[in-house]
Protein backbone atom coordinates (compact mmCIF):
# COMPACT_ATOMS: atom_id res chain seq x y z
CA UNK A 1 0.00 0.00 0.00
CA UNK A 2 2.92 2.33 0.67
CA UNK A 3 3.91 3.15 -2.94
CA UNK A 4 0.33 3.75 -3.93
CA UNK A 5 -0.11 6.25 -1.13
CA UNK A 6 3.04 8.03 -2.20
CA UNK A 7 1.81 8.20 -5.75
CA UNK A 8 -1.51 9.58 -4.57
CA UNK A 9 0.17 12.31 -2.57
CA UNK A 10 2.19 13.33 -5.63
CA UNK A 11 -0.82 13.54 -7.91
CA UNK A 12 -1.58 17.09 -8.86
CA UNK A 13 -4.97 18.38 -7.88
CA UNK A 14 -7.02 19.94 -10.62
CA UNK A 15 -8.37 23.04 -8.97
CA UNK A 16 -11.58 24.70 -10.03
CA UNK A 17 -10.44 27.71 -11.94
CA UNK A 18 -11.75 29.74 -14.82
CA UNK A 19 -10.64 27.04 -17.29
CA UNK A 20 -12.61 27.85 -20.41
CA UNK A 21 -12.71 25.21 -23.10
CA UNK A 22 -12.46 26.61 -26.60
CA UNK A 23 -14.72 23.89 -27.89
CA UNK A 24 -12.08 22.85 -30.39
CA UNK A 25 -11.36 19.22 -31.13
CA UNK A 26 -9.67 17.01 -33.67
CA UNK A 27 -12.96 16.18 -35.33
CA UNK A 28 -14.04 19.83 -35.58
CA UNK A 29 -10.72 20.79 -37.20
CA UNK A 30 -10.93 17.88 -39.62
CA UNK A 31 -14.53 18.80 -40.44
CA UNK A 32 -13.58 22.39 -41.23
CA UNK A 33 -10.75 21.28 -43.50
CA UNK A 34 -13.22 19.02 -45.31
CA UNK A 35 -15.65 21.91 -45.71
CA UNK A 36 -12.80 23.94 -47.17
CA UNK A 37 -12.02 21.17 -49.65
CA UNK A 38 -15.64 20.81 -50.72
CA UNK A 39 -15.87 23.50 -53.43
CA UNK A 40 -12.81 22.27 -55.31
CA UNK A 41 -13.98 18.66 -54.91
CA UNK A 42 -17.49 19.28 -56.24
CA UNK A 43 -16.02 21.25 -59.11
CA UNK A 44 -13.66 18.34 -59.78
CA UNK A 45 -16.65 15.97 -60.00
CA UNK A 46 -18.25 18.29 -62.54
CA UNK A 47 -15.05 18.60 -64.57
CA UNK A 48 -14.04 14.96 -64.71
CA UNK A 49 -17.31 13.13 -64.26
CA UNK A 50 -18.35 9.97 -62.43
CA UNK A 51 -14.97 8.18 -62.55
CA UNK A 52 -13.48 10.91 -60.39
CA UNK A 53 -16.35 10.50 -57.91
CA UNK A 54 -15.74 6.75 -57.64
CA UNK A 55 -12.03 7.41 -57.17
CA UNK A 56 -12.71 9.93 -54.41
CA UNK A 57 -15.17 7.65 -52.64
CA UNK A 58 -13.02 4.53 -52.79
CA UNK A 59 -9.87 6.35 -51.66
CA UNK A 60 -11.65 7.63 -48.55
CA UNK A 61 -13.32 4.28 -47.87
CA UNK A 62 -10.05 2.39 -48.17
CA UNK A 63 -8.29 4.87 -45.87
CA UNK A 64 -10.99 4.43 -43.23
CA UNK A 65 -10.97 0.67 -43.73
CA UNK A 66 -7.22 0.35 -43.32
CA UNK A 67 -7.36 2.66 -40.31
CA UNK A 68 -9.91 0.40 -38.66
CA UNK A 69 -7.83 -2.67 -39.51
CA UNK A 70 -4.63 -1.12 -38.09
CA UNK A 71 -6.36 -0.02 -34.90
CA UNK A 72 -7.80 -3.48 -34.43
CA UNK A 73 -4.42 -5.14 -35.02
CA UNK A 74 -2.80 -2.62 -32.67
CA UNK A 75 -5.14 -3.63 -29.89
CA UNK A 76 -7.00 -0.32 -29.63
CA UNK A 77 -10.25 -0.97 -27.81
CA UNK A 78 -12.20 2.15 -28.74
CA UNK A 79 -11.97 2.03 -32.52
CA UNK A 80 -15.11 3.92 -33.40
CA UNK A 81 -14.22 7.30 -31.80
CA UNK A 82 -10.80 7.25 -33.47
CA UNK A 83 -12.37 6.44 -36.82
CA UNK A 84 -14.94 9.16 -36.41
CA UNK A 85 -12.37 11.88 -35.67
CA UNK A 86 -12.18 12.33 -39.43
CA UNK A 87 -8.42 12.20 -39.80
CA UNK A 88 -8.44 9.10 -41.99
CA UNK A 89 -11.24 10.57 -44.09
CA UNK A 90 -9.22 13.73 -44.58
CA UNK A 91 -6.08 11.80 -45.52
CA UNK A 92 -8.04 9.88 -48.13
CA UNK A 93 -9.70 13.03 -49.38
CA UNK A 94 -6.39 14.86 -49.79
CA UNK A 95 -4.84 11.85 -51.50
CA UNK A 96 -7.76 11.61 -53.93
CA UNK A 97 -7.37 15.30 -54.75
CA UNK A 98 -3.83 14.69 -55.94
CA UNK A 99 -4.57 11.62 -58.07
CA UNK A 100 -5.33 11.67 -61.79
CA UNK A 101 -9.13 11.87 -62.00
CA UNK A 102 -9.58 8.64 -63.96
CA UNK A 103 -7.13 6.53 -62.01
CA UNK A 104 -8.32 2.90 -61.68
CA UNK A 105 -9.75 1.43 -58.46
CA UNK A 106 -6.60 -0.35 -57.34
CA UNK A 107 -4.74 2.95 -57.21
CA UNK A 108 -7.30 4.14 -54.65
CA UNK A 109 -7.05 0.99 -52.53
CA UNK A 110 -3.27 0.77 -52.65
CA UNK A 111 -2.99 4.49 -51.99
CA UNK A 112 -5.19 4.13 -48.93
CA UNK A 113 -3.03 1.26 -47.68
CA UNK A 114 0.23 3.14 -48.15
CA UNK A 115 -1.11 6.37 -46.66
CA UNK A 116 -2.68 4.87 -43.56
CA UNK A 117 -0.62 1.78 -42.79
CA UNK A 118 2.85 2.77 -43.94
CA UNK A 119 2.47 6.55 -43.71
CA UNK A 120 0.62 6.84 -40.43
CA UNK A 121 -0.13 3.76 -38.33
CA UNK A 122 3.34 2.20 -38.26
CA UNK A 123 4.55 5.40 -36.63
CA UNK A 124 1.87 5.08 -33.96
CA UNK A 125 -1.26 6.63 -35.41
CA UNK A 126 -2.62 10.14 -35.36
CA UNK A 127 -0.13 12.77 -34.26
CA UNK A 128 2.87 10.43 -34.43
CA UNK A 129 3.64 10.31 -38.14
CA UNK A 130 6.82 11.96 -39.40
CA UNK A 131 5.65 12.35 -42.98
CA UNK A 132 2.37 13.58 -44.38
CA UNK A 133 0.48 10.32 -45.10
CA UNK A 134 -1.26 11.57 -48.24
CA UNK A 135 2.04 12.72 -49.72
CA UNK A 136 3.77 9.45 -48.81
CA UNK A 137 1.08 7.57 -50.72
CA UNK A 138 1.19 9.99 -53.64
CA UNK A 139 4.97 9.64 -54.03
CA UNK A 140 4.93 5.86 -53.55
CA UNK A 141 2.24 5.50 -56.21
CA UNK A 142 4.00 7.83 -58.62
CA UNK A 143 7.32 6.02 -58.27
CA UNK A 144 5.68 2.59 -58.54
CA UNK A 145 3.20 3.20 -61.34
CA UNK A 146 4.44 6.10 -63.48
CA UNK A 147 2.01 5.44 -66.32
CA UNK A 148 -1.46 5.43 -64.69
CA UNK A 149 -0.35 8.19 -62.34
CA UNK A 150 0.45 10.60 -65.16
CA UNK A 151 -2.58 10.03 -67.35
CA UNK A 152 -4.39 13.33 -67.37
CA UNK A 153 -7.93 13.51 -68.66
CA UNK A 154 -9.11 16.55 -70.54
CA UNK A 155 -12.02 18.04 -68.61
CA UNK A 156 -15.32 16.65 -69.90
CA UNK A 157 -17.96 18.53 -67.93
CA UNK A 158 -20.82 16.33 -66.80
CA UNK A 159 -23.27 18.52 -68.69
CA UNK A 160 -21.47 17.86 -71.98
CA UNK A 161 -22.41 15.10 -74.42
CA UNK A 162 -19.04 13.28 -74.42
CA UNK A 163 -18.95 12.67 -70.69
CA UNK A 164 -19.32 8.97 -69.84
CA UNK A 165 -22.57 8.03 -68.07
CA UNK A 166 -22.76 6.27 -64.71
CA UNK A 167 -22.36 2.71 -65.97
CA UNK A 168 -19.63 3.54 -68.47
CA UNK A 169 -17.82 5.41 -65.71
CA UNK A 170 -18.00 2.41 -63.42
CA UNK A 171 -16.48 0.32 -66.20
CA UNK A 172 -13.66 2.84 -66.67
CA UNK A 173 -12.99 2.83 -62.95
CA UNK A 174 -13.08 -0.93 -62.43
CA UNK A 175 -11.43 -2.30 -65.53
CA UNK A 176 -8.74 0.32 -66.13
CA UNK A 177 -9.23 0.14 -69.86
CA UNK A 178 -6.82 2.24 -71.87
CA UNK A 179 -8.21 5.73 -72.25
CA UNK A 180 -8.26 7.02 -75.83
CA UNK A 181 -5.45 9.49 -76.50
CA UNK A 182 -7.90 12.11 -77.68
CA UNK A 183 -9.34 12.38 -74.19
CA UNK A 184 -6.01 13.00 -72.49
CA UNK A 185 -3.72 15.96 -72.44
CA UNK A 186 -0.50 16.99 -70.78
CA UNK A 187 -0.44 19.20 -67.73
CA UNK A 188 1.16 22.59 -68.09
CA UNK A 189 4.25 21.51 -66.18
CA UNK A 190 4.52 18.19 -68.02
CA UNK A 191 4.06 19.90 -71.36
CA UNK A 192 6.73 22.50 -70.57
CA UNK A 193 9.19 19.82 -69.46
CA UNK A 194 8.65 17.68 -72.55
CA UNK A 195 8.95 20.59 -74.93
CA UNK A 196 12.08 21.87 -73.21
CA UNK A 197 13.68 18.45 -73.44
CA UNK A 198 12.90 18.46 -77.18
CA UNK A 199 14.71 21.77 -77.48
CA UNK A 200 11.61 23.89 -78.04
CA UNK A 201 11.72 27.07 -76.00
CA UNK A 202 8.87 28.00 -73.72
CA UNK A 203 7.63 31.05 -75.62
CA UNK A 204 6.82 28.75 -78.52
CA UNK A 205 5.69 25.76 -76.47
CA UNK A 206 3.11 27.61 -74.43
CA UNK A 207 1.44 29.49 -77.26
CA UNK A 208 -1.82 27.76 -78.08
CA UNK A 209 -3.60 25.40 -75.74
CA UNK A 210 -5.30 26.97 -72.72
CA UNK A 211 -3.04 25.25 -70.27
CA UNK A 212 -3.20 27.91 -67.64
CA UNK A 213 -6.42 28.81 -65.98
CA UNK A 214 -7.69 30.00 -62.64
CA UNK A 215 -10.73 27.78 -63.03
CA UNK A 216 -8.84 24.63 -63.89
CA UNK A 217 -10.25 23.94 -67.36
CA UNK A 218 -7.28 21.79 -68.30
CA UNK A 219 -5.75 18.41 -67.67
CA UNK A 220 -4.60 17.86 -64.12
CA UNK A 221 -5.15 16.06 -60.87
CA UNK A 222 -8.74 15.55 -59.75
CA UNK A 223 -8.97 18.26 -57.12
CA UNK A 224 -6.11 20.62 -57.54
CA UNK A 225 -6.53 22.23 -60.93
CA UNK A 226 -9.01 24.91 -59.85
CA UNK A 227 -6.58 27.23 -58.09
CA UNK A 228 -9.28 29.75 -57.25
CA UNK A 229 -11.45 27.28 -55.36
CA UNK A 230 -8.51 25.87 -53.43
CA UNK A 231 -7.53 29.42 -52.55
CA UNK A 232 -11.06 30.11 -51.35
CA UNK A 233 -10.93 27.00 -49.16
CA UNK A 234 -7.60 28.13 -47.76
CA UNK A 235 -8.96 31.57 -46.92
CA UNK A 236 -11.92 29.94 -45.17
CA UNK A 237 -9.49 27.91 -43.05
CA UNK A 238 -7.62 31.08 -42.13
CA UNK A 239 -10.86 32.85 -41.26
CA UNK A 240 -11.90 30.01 -38.95
CA UNK A 241 -8.36 29.99 -37.51
CA UNK A 242 -7.72 26.38 -38.39
CA UNK A 243 -4.49 27.47 -40.08
CA UNK A 244 -2.35 30.58 -39.93
CA UNK A 245 -1.01 32.52 -42.89
CA UNK A 246 2.66 31.75 -42.26
CA UNK A 247 3.23 28.41 -43.93
CA UNK A 248 0.99 28.95 -47.01
CA UNK A 249 2.41 32.38 -47.76
CA UNK A 250 5.95 31.08 -47.29
CA UNK A 251 5.30 28.21 -49.73
CA UNK A 252 3.91 30.57 -52.35
CA UNK A 253 6.81 33.00 -51.81
CA UNK A 254 9.30 30.16 -51.93
CA UNK A 255 8.11 29.35 -55.43
CA UNK A 256 7.33 32.86 -56.65
CA UNK A 257 10.63 34.55 -55.74
CA UNK A 258 13.02 32.17 -57.55
CA UNK A 259 10.52 31.85 -60.40
CA UNK A 260 10.40 35.63 -60.85
CA UNK A 261 14.18 35.93 -60.87
CA UNK A 262 14.75 33.00 -63.23
CA UNK A 263 11.94 34.00 -65.58
CA UNK A 264 13.30 37.54 -65.67
CA UNK A 265 16.75 36.29 -66.60
CA UNK A 266 15.73 33.67 -69.17
CA UNK A 267 12.03 33.60 -70.10
CA UNK A 268 12.64 31.00 -72.80
CA UNK A 269 13.79 28.44 -70.28
CA UNK A 270 11.94 29.16 -67.04
CA UNK A 271 8.18 29.35 -66.51
CA UNK A 272 6.61 32.57 -65.32
CA UNK A 273 5.48 33.18 -61.76
CA UNK A 274 1.84 32.94 -62.77
CA UNK A 275 2.36 29.59 -64.48
CA UNK A 276 4.08 28.23 -61.38
CA UNK A 277 1.47 29.50 -58.96
CA UNK A 278 -1.51 28.26 -60.95
CA UNK A 279 -0.29 24.83 -61.88
CA UNK A 280 0.21 21.49 -60.25
CA UNK A 281 -0.34 20.94 -56.58
CA UNK A 282 1.01 24.27 -55.41
CA UNK A 283 -2.20 25.79 -54.06
CA UNK A 284 -3.35 22.54 -52.47
CA UNK A 285 0.09 21.95 -51.02
CA UNK A 286 0.44 25.46 -49.65
CA UNK A 287 -2.93 25.62 -47.89
CA UNK A 288 -3.77 22.00 -47.06
CA UNK A 289 -0.52 20.02 -46.90
CA UNK A 290 2.11 22.42 -45.56
CA UNK A 291 -0.28 23.41 -42.78
CA UNK A 292 -0.61 19.87 -41.40
CA UNK A 293 -0.17 20.26 -37.63
CA UNK A 294 1.62 16.98 -37.16
CA UNK A 295 4.33 17.22 -39.78
CA UNK A 296 5.15 20.94 -39.72
CA UNK A 297 7.21 22.92 -37.18
CA UNK A 298 5.62 24.27 -34.02
CA UNK A 299 6.71 27.90 -34.13
CA UNK A 300 5.61 30.52 -36.64
CA UNK A 301 9.23 31.26 -37.54
CA UNK A 302 9.77 27.55 -38.06
CA UNK A 303 6.69 27.34 -40.25
CA UNK A 304 8.00 30.16 -42.43
CA UNK A 305 11.33 28.36 -42.87
CA UNK A 306 9.43 25.13 -43.57
CA UNK A 307 7.17 26.80 -46.16
CA UNK A 308 10.02 28.60 -47.91
CA UNK A 309 11.87 25.31 -48.11
CA UNK A 310 8.91 23.51 -49.64
CA UNK A 311 8.36 26.30 -52.15
CA UNK A 312 12.00 26.55 -53.15
CA UNK A 313 12.46 22.78 -53.48
CA UNK A 314 9.26 22.58 -55.53
CA UNK A 315 10.59 25.23 -57.89
CA UNK A 316 13.98 23.49 -58.13
CA UNK A 317 12.39 20.10 -58.92
CA UNK A 318 10.01 21.64 -61.46
CA UNK A 319 12.73 23.68 -63.17
CA UNK A 320 15.78 21.43 -63.18
CA UNK A 321 14.61 18.06 -61.82
CA UNK A 322 13.49 14.98 -63.69
CA UNK A 323 9.83 15.14 -62.66
CA UNK A 324 7.54 17.88 -63.99
CA UNK A 325 5.99 18.40 -60.55
CA UNK A 326 7.79 18.26 -57.23
CA UNK A 327 5.35 19.40 -54.58
CA UNK A 328 4.99 16.00 -52.91
CA UNK A 329 8.73 15.35 -52.91
CA UNK A 330 9.40 18.82 -51.49
CA UNK A 331 6.86 18.29 -48.72
CA UNK A 332 8.40 14.94 -47.76
CA UNK A 333 11.93 16.41 -47.72
CA UNK A 334 10.85 19.27 -45.49
CA UNK A 335 8.85 16.89 -43.26
CA UNK A 336 12.13 15.10 -42.65
CA UNK A 337 13.72 18.43 -41.66
CA UNK A 338 10.87 19.43 -39.32
CA UNK A 339 12.48 17.99 -36.15
CA UNK A 340 15.69 19.85 -37.02
CA UNK A 341 13.81 23.11 -37.53
CA UNK A 342 12.00 22.59 -34.25
CA UNK A 343 15.30 22.03 -32.53
CA UNK A 344 16.82 25.29 -33.71
CA UNK A 345 13.75 27.51 -33.75
CA UNK A 346 12.18 27.32 -30.34
CA UNK A 347 9.46 29.45 -28.84
CA UNK A 348 10.46 31.83 -26.05
CA UNK A 349 9.84 30.30 -22.66
CA UNK A 350 7.46 32.37 -20.56
CA UNK A 351 9.43 34.59 -18.20
CA UNK A 352 12.70 34.14 -20.09
CA UNK A 353 14.32 35.79 -23.07
CA UNK A 354 15.14 34.02 -26.34
CA UNK A 355 18.45 32.74 -25.01
CA UNK A 356 16.79 31.20 -21.97
CA UNK A 357 17.94 33.79 -19.39
CA UNK A 358 15.39 34.97 -16.83
CA UNK A 359 13.84 38.30 -17.68
CA UNK A 360 14.69 41.31 -15.53
CA UNK A 361 11.43 42.31 -14.02
CA UNK A 362 11.66 45.78 -12.49
CA UNK A 363 10.60 45.79 -8.89
CA UNK A 364 7.53 47.83 -8.24
CA UNK A 365 8.09 50.66 -5.92
CA UNK B 1 23.38 -34.53 -27.60
CA UNK B 2 21.06 -35.09 -30.54
CA UNK B 3 18.36 -33.15 -28.72
CA UNK B 4 20.87 -30.34 -28.38
CA UNK B 5 21.47 -30.24 -32.13
CA UNK B 6 17.74 -30.08 -32.68
CA UNK B 7 17.63 -27.07 -30.39
CA UNK B 8 20.50 -25.48 -32.34
CA UNK B 9 18.63 -26.00 -35.60
CA UNK B 10 15.45 -24.54 -34.16
CA UNK B 11 17.30 -21.51 -32.84
CA UNK B 12 19.08 -20.89 -36.12
CA UNK B 13 16.02 -21.31 -38.29
CA UNK B 14 13.49 -19.44 -36.16
CA UNK B 15 14.14 -18.31 -32.59
CA UNK B 16 17.53 -16.72 -33.20
CA UNK B 17 17.10 -16.18 -36.95
CA UNK B 18 19.93 -13.96 -38.19
CA UNK B 19 17.60 -11.50 -39.92
CA UNK B 20 14.28 -11.78 -38.15
CA UNK B 21 15.48 -12.12 -34.56
CA UNK B 22 19.09 -10.95 -34.29
CA UNK B 23 18.61 -8.22 -36.92
CA UNK B 24 22.15 -8.86 -38.17
CA UNK B 25 23.42 -8.79 -41.74
CA UNK B 26 20.78 -6.27 -42.75
CA UNK B 27 23.02 -4.70 -45.39
CA UNK B 28 23.15 -7.76 -47.68
CA UNK B 29 19.53 -8.47 -46.76
CA UNK B 30 18.43 -5.09 -48.08
CA UNK B 31 20.78 -5.03 -51.05
CA UNK B 32 20.43 -8.43 -52.72
CA UNK B 33 16.80 -9.31 -52.08
CA UNK B 34 15.50 -7.78 -55.29
CA UNK B 35 14.55 -11.30 -56.37
CA UNK B 36 14.14 -14.73 -54.85
CA UNK B 37 16.98 -16.10 -56.93
CA UNK B 38 19.43 -13.46 -55.75
CA UNK B 39 18.40 -14.10 -52.16
CA UNK B 40 18.87 -17.83 -52.56
CA UNK B 41 22.30 -17.50 -54.17
CA UNK B 42 23.51 -15.03 -51.59
CA UNK B 43 22.11 -17.11 -48.76
CA UNK B 44 23.77 -20.33 -49.92
CA UNK B 45 27.14 -18.64 -50.49
CA UNK B 46 26.92 -17.06 -47.02
CA UNK B 47 25.96 -20.42 -45.51
CA UNK B 48 29.04 -22.07 -47.03
CA UNK B 49 31.31 -19.39 -45.59
CA UNK B 50 29.52 -19.48 -42.24
CA UNK B 51 29.84 -23.24 -41.81
CA UNK B 52 33.54 -23.37 -42.74
CA UNK B 53 34.31 -20.27 -40.66
CA UNK B 54 32.54 -21.78 -37.65
CA UNK B 55 34.44 -25.06 -38.00
CA UNK B 56 37.83 -23.36 -38.38
CA UNK B 57 37.25 -20.91 -35.54
CA UNK B 58 36.16 -23.75 -33.29
CA UNK B 59 39.28 -25.73 -34.20
CA UNK B 60 41.69 -22.92 -33.40
CA UNK B 61 39.81 -21.59 -30.40
CA UNK B 62 42.36 -22.87 -27.88
CA UNK B 63 45.44 -21.65 -29.77
CA UNK B 64 44.38 -18.06 -30.44
CA UNK B 65 44.60 -15.75 -27.46
CA UNK B 66 41.57 -13.64 -26.81
CA UNK B 67 43.51 -10.38 -27.36
CA UNK B 68 44.17 -11.07 -31.04
CA UNK B 69 41.12 -13.19 -31.84
CA UNK B 70 39.19 -10.54 -33.79
CA UNK B 71 41.94 -9.81 -36.36
CA UNK B 72 42.56 -13.54 -36.72
CA UNK B 73 38.87 -14.24 -37.31
CA UNK B 74 38.60 -11.41 -39.83
CA UNK B 75 41.59 -12.66 -41.81
CA UNK B 76 40.19 -16.18 -41.68
CA UNK B 77 36.76 -15.11 -42.93
CA UNK B 78 38.23 -12.85 -45.61
CA UNK B 79 40.35 -15.75 -46.88
CA UNK B 80 37.31 -18.02 -46.98
CA UNK B 81 35.26 -15.45 -48.85
CA UNK B 82 38.02 -14.98 -51.39
CA UNK B 83 38.17 -18.74 -51.95
CA UNK B 84 34.38 -19.02 -52.31
CA UNK B 85 34.44 -16.07 -54.70
CA UNK B 86 37.08 -17.75 -56.88
CA UNK B 87 35.39 -21.16 -56.73
CA UNK B 88 32.06 -19.75 -57.84
CA UNK B 89 33.73 -17.73 -60.57
CA UNK B 90 35.59 -20.77 -61.85
CA UNK B 91 32.97 -23.53 -61.69
CA UNK B 92 29.65 -21.70 -61.46
CA UNK B 93 30.25 -18.75 -63.71
CA UNK B 94 26.58 -18.16 -64.48
CA UNK B 95 25.83 -17.83 -60.78
CA UNK B 96 28.82 -15.54 -60.43
CA UNK B 97 27.40 -13.26 -63.08
CA UNK B 98 24.09 -13.05 -61.19
CA UNK B 99 25.57 -12.42 -57.75
CA UNK B 100 28.59 -10.43 -58.90
CA UNK B 101 29.89 -8.00 -56.33
CA UNK B 102 27.78 -9.31 -53.49
CA UNK B 103 29.91 -12.41 -52.95
CA UNK B 104 32.90 -10.31 -51.94
CA UNK B 105 30.61 -8.46 -49.56
CA UNK B 106 29.99 -11.63 -47.53
CA UNK B 107 33.17 -10.67 -45.72
CA UNK B 108 31.42 -7.72 -44.09
CA UNK B 109 28.42 -9.85 -43.15
CA UNK B 110 28.39 -9.34 -39.40
CA UNK B 111 26.44 -12.55 -38.87
CA UNK B 112 29.55 -14.58 -39.70
CA UNK B 113 31.87 -12.79 -37.28
CA UNK B 114 28.96 -12.71 -34.86
CA UNK B 115 28.56 -16.49 -34.85
CA UNK B 116 32.33 -16.95 -34.57
CA UNK B 117 32.36 -14.70 -31.50
CA UNK B 118 29.12 -15.86 -29.93
CA UNK B 119 29.22 -19.57 -30.60
CA UNK B 120 32.18 -21.18 -32.35
CA UNK B 121 34.77 -19.76 -29.96
CA UNK B 122 32.99 -21.40 -27.01
CA UNK B 123 31.87 -24.73 -28.51
CA UNK B 124 33.17 -27.86 -30.12
CA UNK B 125 33.69 -28.45 -33.81
CA UNK B 126 30.56 -30.50 -34.51
CA UNK B 127 28.26 -28.19 -32.56
CA UNK B 128 29.79 -25.22 -34.35
CA UNK B 129 29.22 -26.83 -37.73
CA UNK B 130 25.58 -27.54 -36.87
CA UNK B 131 25.17 -23.98 -35.65
CA UNK B 132 26.66 -22.69 -38.90
CA UNK B 133 24.28 -24.79 -40.97
CA UNK B 134 21.27 -23.72 -38.90
CA UNK B 135 22.13 -20.04 -38.91
CA UNK B 136 23.04 -20.13 -42.59
CA UNK B 137 19.81 -21.83 -43.58
CA UNK B 138 17.85 -19.41 -41.43
CA UNK B 139 19.57 -16.53 -43.19
CA UNK B 140 18.96 -18.13 -46.59
CA UNK B 141 15.31 -18.65 -45.76
CA UNK B 142 14.89 -15.04 -44.69
CA UNK B 143 16.58 -13.77 -47.85
CA UNK B 144 14.48 -16.01 -50.08
CA UNK B 145 11.23 -14.98 -48.40
CA UNK B 146 12.02 -11.24 -48.60
CA UNK B 147 13.32 -11.66 -52.14
CA UNK B 148 10.23 -13.55 -53.30
CA UNK B 149 7.83 -11.02 -51.81
CA UNK B 150 9.69 -8.07 -53.32
CA UNK B 151 10.04 -9.82 -56.66
CA UNK B 152 6.39 -10.80 -56.75
CA UNK B 153 5.09 -7.35 -55.85
CA UNK B 154 7.73 -5.40 -57.72
CA UNK B 155 8.17 -7.28 -60.97
CA UNK B 156 5.36 -9.84 -61.08
CA UNK B 157 7.74 -12.81 -61.26
CA UNK B 158 8.91 -15.57 -58.94
CA UNK B 159 12.43 -17.04 -59.05
CA UNK B 160 13.30 -15.27 -62.29
CA UNK B 161 16.62 -16.54 -63.68
CA UNK B 162 16.58 -19.47 -61.27
CA UNK B 163 17.69 -21.79 -64.08
CA UNK B 164 20.83 -19.68 -64.44
CA UNK B 165 21.64 -20.19 -60.80
CA UNK B 166 20.61 -23.80 -60.24
CA UNK B 167 20.87 -25.26 -63.70
CA UNK B 168 18.31 -25.72 -66.52
CA UNK B 169 16.40 -28.45 -64.65
CA UNK B 170 15.14 -25.83 -62.21
CA UNK B 171 13.50 -23.74 -64.92
CA UNK B 172 10.08 -24.89 -63.66
CA UNK B 173 10.53 -22.62 -60.64
CA UNK B 174 10.33 -19.53 -62.78
CA UNK B 175 6.86 -18.01 -62.68
CA UNK B 176 5.68 -14.94 -64.51
CA UNK B 177 2.35 -13.34 -63.68
CA UNK B 178 1.03 -12.09 -66.97
CA UNK B 179 -0.62 -8.72 -67.14
CA UNK B 180 1.03 -7.35 -64.03
CA UNK B 181 3.83 -4.88 -64.55
CA UNK B 182 4.78 -4.66 -60.91
CA UNK B 183 5.23 -1.79 -58.49
CA UNK B 184 8.70 -0.45 -59.05
CA UNK B 185 8.93 0.82 -55.49
CA UNK B 186 9.13 -2.71 -54.11
CA UNK B 187 12.35 -3.35 -56.04
CA UNK B 188 13.81 -0.07 -54.80
CA UNK B 189 15.29 0.25 -51.27
CA UNK B 190 12.04 1.49 -49.60
CA UNK B 191 10.40 -1.77 -50.65
CA UNK B 192 13.07 -3.76 -48.81
CA UNK B 193 12.53 -1.79 -45.61
CA UNK B 194 8.75 -2.05 -45.85
CA UNK B 195 8.77 -5.82 -46.51
CA UNK B 196 11.26 -6.48 -43.70
CA UNK B 197 9.20 -4.34 -41.33
CA UNK B 198 5.96 -6.15 -42.09
CA UNK B 199 7.65 -9.56 -41.82
CA UNK B 200 9.13 -8.62 -38.43
CA UNK B 201 5.73 -7.48 -37.24
CA UNK B 202 4.22 -10.73 -38.52
CA UNK B 203 6.85 -12.83 -36.75
CA UNK B 204 6.22 -11.03 -33.47
CA UNK B 205 2.48 -11.56 -33.75
CA UNK B 206 3.05 -15.24 -34.55
CA UNK B 207 5.49 -15.66 -31.66
CA UNK B 208 3.02 -14.04 -29.27
CA UNK B 209 0.22 -16.29 -30.46
CA UNK B 210 2.46 -19.36 -30.05
CA UNK B 211 3.50 -18.30 -26.56
CA UNK B 212 -0.15 -17.81 -25.59
CA UNK B 213 -1.02 -21.24 -26.96
CA UNK B 214 1.87 -22.87 -25.08
CA UNK B 215 0.85 -21.11 -21.88
CA UNK B 216 -2.71 -22.27 -22.35
CA UNK B 217 -1.52 -25.83 -22.98
CA UNK B 218 0.69 -25.69 -19.88
CA UNK B 219 -2.26 -24.53 -17.83
CA UNK B 220 -4.66 -27.20 -19.02
CA UNK B 221 -2.23 -30.11 -18.91
CA UNK B 222 -1.89 -30.36 -15.12
CA UNK B 223 -5.65 -29.95 -14.73
CA UNK B 224 -6.27 -32.87 -17.03
CA UNK B 225 -3.71 -34.99 -15.19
Amino acid sequence: MKPAENAASLTMQTVASPHAHGGNSVSRTMFRVQVALLPATLYGFWLYGWPSFFLWLLTILSCVGFEAMSLKLGGVTRIRPTLLDGSAVLTGWLLAMTLPPWAPWWVAVLGGFIAIVIGKQVFGGIGQNVFNPAMVARVALLVSFPLPLTLWITPLPLSGAVAPDFVASLRIFLTSLPVPDAMTSATLLGHAKTELSRGVDLAQALSGAPLMSWMGMRGGSFGESAALLILAGGLYLMATRVITWHAPLAVLAGVAIPAAIAHGVNPAHFLSVEAHLLSGALMLGAFFIATDYVTSPNTTAGQIIFGLGIGFLTWVIRSVGGYPEGMAFAVLLMNALTPVIDRFVKPRVLGRDRKGRPLDIPEKA
Amino acid sequence: MSENYGKLMKEGLWEQNVVFAQMLALCPTMAVTTSGTNGLGMGLASTAVLVIANILVSMIRHTVSSQVRIPVFVVLIATLVTIVDMVINAWMHELYKVLGLFIALIVVNCAILGRAEAFAVKNGVVASAVDGVAMGLGFTGALVVIGLIREFLGAGTLFAQASQLLGPSFAFLEVKISGYGGALLMILPPGAFAVLGFLLAGKRILDRKLAERDAAAANTAPAAA
